[in-house]
């Protein structure tokens, strides 16, 4: 057994030690904003954010988590709430298809925690590691920055 | 607006009410249309559309999942048509509807009906009455057909206004909406073992080190592991994979050499058009004569999300598939007919997945699913393919190559215009060239086969030579497409088909012309150029981006411009691009002309999306291949656009004047690239003619000065 803490709640998971963190997040608990990819961390559909940091679920493995504290897109808001940052997205119709986005949503509200007020470079840093296919980034990027309170 | 004599197409293919609109007692409206949600916020569109016809509220519409056994069929979302083809339809149903109820109100309340109001929902009658949607449903028969002579609206509360996207607060939360999300009681996971290499053959299996509780499936050399638990599974197709024996070899061209693979042939010759010298009817123009040929790679669809299917075998013989397929009619006969299956016990419901922009892996992946379904008759199974295998196994774009020659005559008007397209087809969806085209059935012990893509026919748009013909006013025209009918490469849909790279080849074309003839590109189209609204899109963009201001050195402007299909989206695009260390788009001015517009935001949307995605195609894009297998599988080796080399673009929409509505889906890609083209051309001083534009290139075209 694994000793979880998802999105604040403990978790006992019986799953095989090295099976990767999304498989236990969508088939163990029914979480299904991080969303696979790749599995090899390069496109960031599947970003959580594991003790505060923005981390692949698609290869972390179940052990290497033990103890910590993760958070998917379902825990950033309490109850049925949203993000100051998923309530930019909408505000600013930030997608298409929209899988990536729950992802680009983890890498930026973890630059907002650390920079409450980015501004545009550091934005696009921060979202670097996440891939958007549709070609919605600007929006992205101005969901962040309206997040931020910046001038979107 | 006048009355409809007849039934818009697809309202006529499908008349019966209730296949599109139901009412609930609750007040609730359900509506089912053939079109699917892509990422391009089409039922959003659609939805403000019926609403507006029904005086309904939105919050009251419910937009349903296309479904093949209850709702109308609209053959594919595709061609950027589904708000000219199914709006229409949609609008007439709802009208229609809305009809029913009044006059059955009215009949309540022996009233004409002609003095019954209908406003969000609520129904009123001249004295007082009051009703709803809700409460008549049970008593208003829609099993019956549409009526043509019942008037649709001019104008509604919800079209023509900035009406959010209906499904995105599921999807930034994180709530079960996509097929992948899918979790059927007692639902399976399945992964497909593909070849290692394209034409392979399964030799020899050793199923044992599957493991206990994992089911391999095997036809042929169709090869996929099953089981309950999706890591145990991913596990399992490991081991699997490591112990299978395959028979390769070499089947596939020589990527270094596009250029001689596409003119080898054989190949189908399209006349688009020959005019002028070229049919006697004129003689040979003197001028100056600009001869190039342009050259693009086979690129990829390269969807965030790899595609996934759900099916479920039931004990009549046949099957349930939940599928992001852009046509699930076709899918479900495609699958029947593989399978020798009658196509009534095919059920396909469509569910969402992550952006289409063609024809990708989504009808192999329910195919695939439904194989592994029949193993474990009962069993829902879901299979998901990897990134690597959405990389190398769905279907591409063609590679292109393109011979152009222009005559400059002495006046600096173009005299004649010849273009010779080389291009594999733009199509082989379900059903194509009538063979299934699903990847799997031909890896089946009875194997089916998988000729080359075909076109879809001129009037539809073509492929290989979709926007081979220039919009300008030209004399002395001939253009032509040579499709090869042979390939060991499958080629299909994607987003503009051979669009992109015709308006790229044109367009460039038209500035090193306008060179010649001593002009400024703006003045030079626009001299050339007859259609207002193309002119106008044309006005808007390079006053957007201020056209012939000073750019600092090492920077340049370009113009690109099409009507997409010569029967859609007018569009125009101004790009700044510096060409210093790599090459960097920085800014996209975009003017577009979809007529009457649904919804602006959306429209913004997508033509801010295809622009970027162009950007993507024409700096990074090219789909790697040795003789055996496609190398470009990861986002490694097959790069796309990062954010911090996105473009700011800015849209900026023509007025409607009440024309009718033709679609955005596509209008931005071929602009976009031509206009890349040409302001990296600007920069340099050098035209670089092979895409698609790096560094690399650059420095090639440099050298071959």
């Amino acid at each position: 057994m694994t000793t979880l803490l998802i999105n604040g709640c403990r978790h006992e998971s019986g799953a095989d030690p090295d099976t990767p963190l999304l498989y236990v997040l969508r088939n163990e608990l029914g979480l299904m904003g991080a969303r696979f990819g790749c599995g090899l961390g390069l496109c960031g559909a599947c970003f959580v954010h594991v003790d505060g940091a923005v981390v692949a679920s698609c290869d972390t493995p179940l052990w290497s988590v033990e103890g910590k504290s993760v958070v998917t897109v379902e825990g950033l808001a309490p109850d049925d709430r949203l993000h100051p940052l998923q309530q930019a997205m909408l505000d600013e119709q930030a997608a298409q298809c929209a899988y990536c986005v729950t992802g680009v949503i983890m890498s930026g509200a973890a630059l907002l925690r650390r920079s409450p007020h980015p501004d545009r470079a550091e934005v696009v840093e921060a979202l670097e590691r996440n891939l958007c296919r549709c070609g919605a980034q600007n929006r992205m990027v101005r969901a962040v920055l309206r997040a931020g309170g910046g001038d979107a | 607006m006048p009355e409809p004599a007849v039934l818009p197409k697809d309202l006529a293919a499908n008349p019966v009410l209730a296949r599109w609109i139901r009412v609930g007692g609750d007040g609730r409206i359900g509506v089912r249309v053939g079109k699917v949600e892509l990422g391009q916020g089409i039922l959003t569109a659609l939805a403000q559309l019926a609403a507006d016809e029904l005086d309904a509220d939105l919050a009251d519409v419910r937009m349903l999942g296309a479904d093949t056994a209850d709702g109308p069929d609209e053959g594919v979302t595709a061609g950027s048509l589904s708000i000219s083809t199914c709006g229409p339809a949609l609008r007439a149903a709802a009208a229609n509807v809305r009809m029913l109820f009044v006059t059955a109100a009215a009949r309540d309340w022996h009233v004409d009906p002609s003095t019954v109001i209908v406003h969000s929902g609520r129904i009123a009658g001249p004295e007082g009455q009051r009703s709803s949607y809700g409460e008549l449903a049970a008593r208003v028969d829609l099993e019956v057909p549409a009526d043509a002579t019942v008037p649709v609206k001019a104008a509604g509360r919800f079209a023509g206004t900035d009406v959010p996207r209906l499904d995105l607060p599921d999807k930034i939360t994180g709530r079960p909406r996509y097929v992948h999300d899918l979790r059927l009681p007692g639902q399976w996971y399945a992964r497909v073992l593909r070849p290692p290499s394209r034409g392979a053959r399964l030799r020899e299996l050793d199923p044992a080190v599957a493991g206990e509780g994992i089911t391999v499936v095997r036809d042929g050399s169709f090869l996929a592991v099953a089981g309950p638990d999706e890591a145990a599974v991913l596990r399992a197709a490991d081991r699997v994979r490591a112990k299978a024996v395959w028979a390769e070899t070499d089947t596939l061209p020589d990527e270094a050499d596009l250029d001689a693979f596409l003119r080898a042939g054989p190949h189908e010759t399209i006349e688009v058009a020959a005019d002028g010298v070229n049919d006697g009817t004129s003689t040979e123009p003197t001028g100056t004569t600009v001869a190039a040929t342009y050259r693009r790679p086979f690129v990829a669809h390269a969807s965030i999300a790899p595609s996934c299917a759900v099916a479920r075998s039931l004990p009549d013989g046949g099957v349930e598939v939940w599928s992001h397929s852009q046509g699930i009619g076709n899918l479900g006969r495609a699958i029947a007919a593989a399978l020798g299956l009658d196509p009534g016990t095919v059920h396909v419901r469509h569910a969402e997945g992550a952006g289409c922009y063609g024809h990708n892996a989504a009808d192999d992946v329910a195919f695939d699913a439904v194989l592994v379904a029949r193993a474990v008759p009962g069993i829902p199974v879901q299979v998901l393919w990897s990134r690597q295998d959405e990389l190398a196994w769905a279907p591409f774009s063609s590679a292109m190559v393109a011979d152009v020659e222009a005559v400059v005559d002495a006046t600096g008007r173009l005299a004649a215009w010849s273009y010779d397209v080389y291009s594999q087809g733009h199509s082989s969806r379900p059903g194509y060239a009538g063979v299934p085209g699903l990847l799997a059935a031909t890896t089946l012990a009875d194997p089916a086969t998988y000729p080359a893509a075909v076109d879809p026919p001129i009037a539809n748009g073509a492929g290989s030579t979709r926007n081979a013909l220039p919009g300008y006013d030209l004399p002395n025209r001939r253009v032509t497409g040579h499709r090869l009918t042979e390939s060991p490469i499958r080629t299909s849909a994607m987003r503009s088909l051979g669009g992109y790279f015709n308006v790229f080849a044109i367009e460039s074309t038209m500035d090193e012309a306008a060179a010649v003839a001593g002009a400024d590109p703006l003045e030079f189209r626009l001299a050339h150029l007859s259609d207002e609204r193309g002119r106008r899109v044309l006005r808007m963009a390079a006053e957007a981006a201020s056209w012939g201001r000073a750019v600092p050195e090492g920077t340049g402007l370009g113009l690109g411009y099409a009507r997409y299909k010569g029967t859609g989206a007018w569009c125009a695009v101004v790009a700044e691009v510096a060409a210093e260390a790599d090459v960097r788009v920085r800014r996209l001015w975009t003017a577009v002309d979809v007529g009457r517009v649904v919804n602006p935001d959306g429209v913004r949307n997508q033509i801010e999306g295809g622009a970027v995605q162009a950007t993507s195609w024409t700096l990074l894009e090219r789909v790697r291949f040795d003789r055996r297998q496609v190398t470009s599988d990861t986002w490694e080796s097959y790069p796309i656009l990062p954010f911090s080399a996105v473009p700011e673009v800015l849209v900026e929409l023509a007025p409607g004047d009440g024309n009718p509505s033709v679609g955005a889906g596509e209008a931005a890609q071929g602009p976009t690239a031509a206009a890349i083209g040409n302001a990296l051309a600007a920069a340099v001083g050098v035209r670089v003619r092979d895409l698609p534009l790096t560094p690399e290139a650059v420095l090639q075209a440099i050298e071959g000065m």
